[in-house]
């Protein structure tokens, strides 16, 4: 398992695009959102949590068909199925490689991007900690959606229509996070529900995409 | 004829036997109820006191609301019957009821939109009950993409079925989130069994006889989108043989 793990992230670093696409995609966004809003600071520092939550949620998705394509083109997917691996343990270390590769990264250069977003100084903490909670969910229930559509030729887009609703609870939560810690309130109802999802998602999900997986590779 | 067990009915040919004497009662009853419930509670019943006549919109909004969730709950079983029993009937019902729940979900945000302009000023309010009901629209539309996008058939049943598994588990996850999020203009629930207060009865009746009308439709849909299905993937095996033995 140590041994697909690393694997998986030398090629995401090594392969180009993955490793530095979700970071540029996140910079991006978030650049964009003052030529959006207007560069007004008040409404930048109050909008900040959010654009910086829905960010690295689309940059999250966005590296999210990578997880199974490129084994399941070159047939290493089904070497792996047979391999004494369980399936469970594959889309788990997929998922957390995933999440390495691009759930890390996006939690470390948050604080940076908030900075830009006039974000409260009391927020960087909790944005940053958020969204460390919040993104090992996105990828666990990511790679449920790249399972679902591996085989499919355009699979992208049906695994964004896919996917989306099911990061409504993990956004809500961890951006009202974000928000209530910008803001000097009480962040503890939302964070134990915010790591709730996360430690659920973690612990059952894998077993879903696993049966998807086989379903797919029968 | 007896039939021993329910799962009888699993046989797609027993299955448009039995539905072919019933299908024809259950679409004319639901005809029926429904011109009934609807013209009862259209042209007599009185005007509400403050809302004027706009409240006779609850005779389409609150059932399409309650079939919108019941179809999922439906799709929900008969996905489960589908991974433990794999009866194909099951899997495609579970197909057939998709649009049709998503068509309701449309109704519901549609006729609570007309609604809520003249009684809240705003045809749409980040509301947690409206908030939901346009999840749950989002979840109809991924689960019959998913159905759309695969074209073995088992493969999209297995997998249309773990993806309605999961998604119940968070939309109920995302109904609660969203009352958390955001407190409310939606009243809370007007109609339940156990309690005293509910609507005024002249206008509880016709939301009765509407609402079985609405269930009766959505179960005559089902069935013959069912029907439907099986005989369009009974002429793809025909057709398959043909060529097979060409």
């Amino acid at each position: 398992m140590i041994a697909l793990l690393t694997r998986d992230i030398r090629l995401a670093m090594r392969a180009g695009g993955g490793f530095g696409l979700g970071l540029s995609f996140f910079l991006i966004v978030v650049v964009l959102v003052p030529f959006g809003v207007g560069p007004q600071s008040a409404l930048l520092s109050k909008i900040a949590p959010g654009i910086l939550w829905l960010g690295a949620l689309l940059a999250c998705l966005l590296s999210l068909d990578r997880i199974f394509a490129l084994d399941w083109e070159d047939g290493s997917l089904d070497l792996l199925a047979t391999s004494p691996l369980p399936m469970e343990g594959i889309v788990s270390v997929k998922a957390l490689a995933h999440w390495l590769t691009t759930g890390l990264p996006l939690v470390l250069v948050a604080p940076v991007l908030g900075v830009l977003l006039n974000l409260p100084e009391a927020g960087f903490l909790w944005l940053t900690l958020s969204l460390a909670l919040g993104t090992p969910a996105l990828s666990v229930i990511g790679t449920f959606g790249a399972a679902l559509t591996v085989g499919l030729k355009r699979g992208g887009l049906l695994l964004s229509l896919l996917v989306l609703p099911l990061y409504v609870p993990t956004l809500i939560f961890g951006a009202e996070m974000a928000r209530r810690g910008a803001e000097g309130f009480d962040i503890t109802t939302p964070l134990l529900l915010l790591a709730g999802i996360t430690c659920g998602t973690i612990a059952l999900l894998p077993f879903a995409s696993a049966a998807v997986l086989r379903v797919n590779l029968r | 004829m007896s039939l021993n067990s329910l799962w009888e009915y699993a046989n797609p040919k027993k299955f448009i036997q039995t539905t072919d004497r019933v299908l024809p009662w259950v679409a004319w009853s639901a005809a029926l109820t429904l011109l009934v419930g609807l013209v009862w509670g259209f042209f007599f019943t009185p005007d509400d006191y403050r809302q004027g006549s706009t409240v006779k919109i609850i005779y389409l909004h609150v059932p399409a609301a309650l079939m919108a969730i019941n179809a999922w709950l439906m799709m929900l079983v008969t996905s489960l019957v589908w991974i433990v029993r794999r009866h194909h009937v099951s899997a495609l019902a579970a197909r057939a009821a998709a649009p049709v729940g998503m068509i309701m979900t449309v109704i519901a945000l549609l006729t609570g939109a007309i609604w809520g302009q003249p009684m809240w000023g705003t045809w749409w309010a980040w509301d947690p009950r409206l908030t939901s009901f346009l999840i749950l629209f989002l979840f109809y539309l991924g689960y019959i993409a998913l159905w759309e996008a695969i074209e073995n058939d088992d493969t999209a049943a297995d997998l249309t079925s773990i993806l309605c598994l999961v998604g119940s588990v968070f939309a109920l996850l995302s109904r609660y989130a969203v009352n958390f999020w955001n407190q409310g203009l939606h009243q809370g629930a007007s109609l339940s069994l156990d309690k005293e207060e509910n609507v005024a009865d002249v206008f509880w009746y016709p939301l009765l006889v509407a609402m079985a009308g609405f269930v009766l439709l959505f179960i005559a849909l089902v069935l013959m989108r069912t029907r439907t299905e099986i005989r369009a993937r009974r002429m793809r095996a025909l057709l398959a043989r043909e060529r097979m033995g060409a």
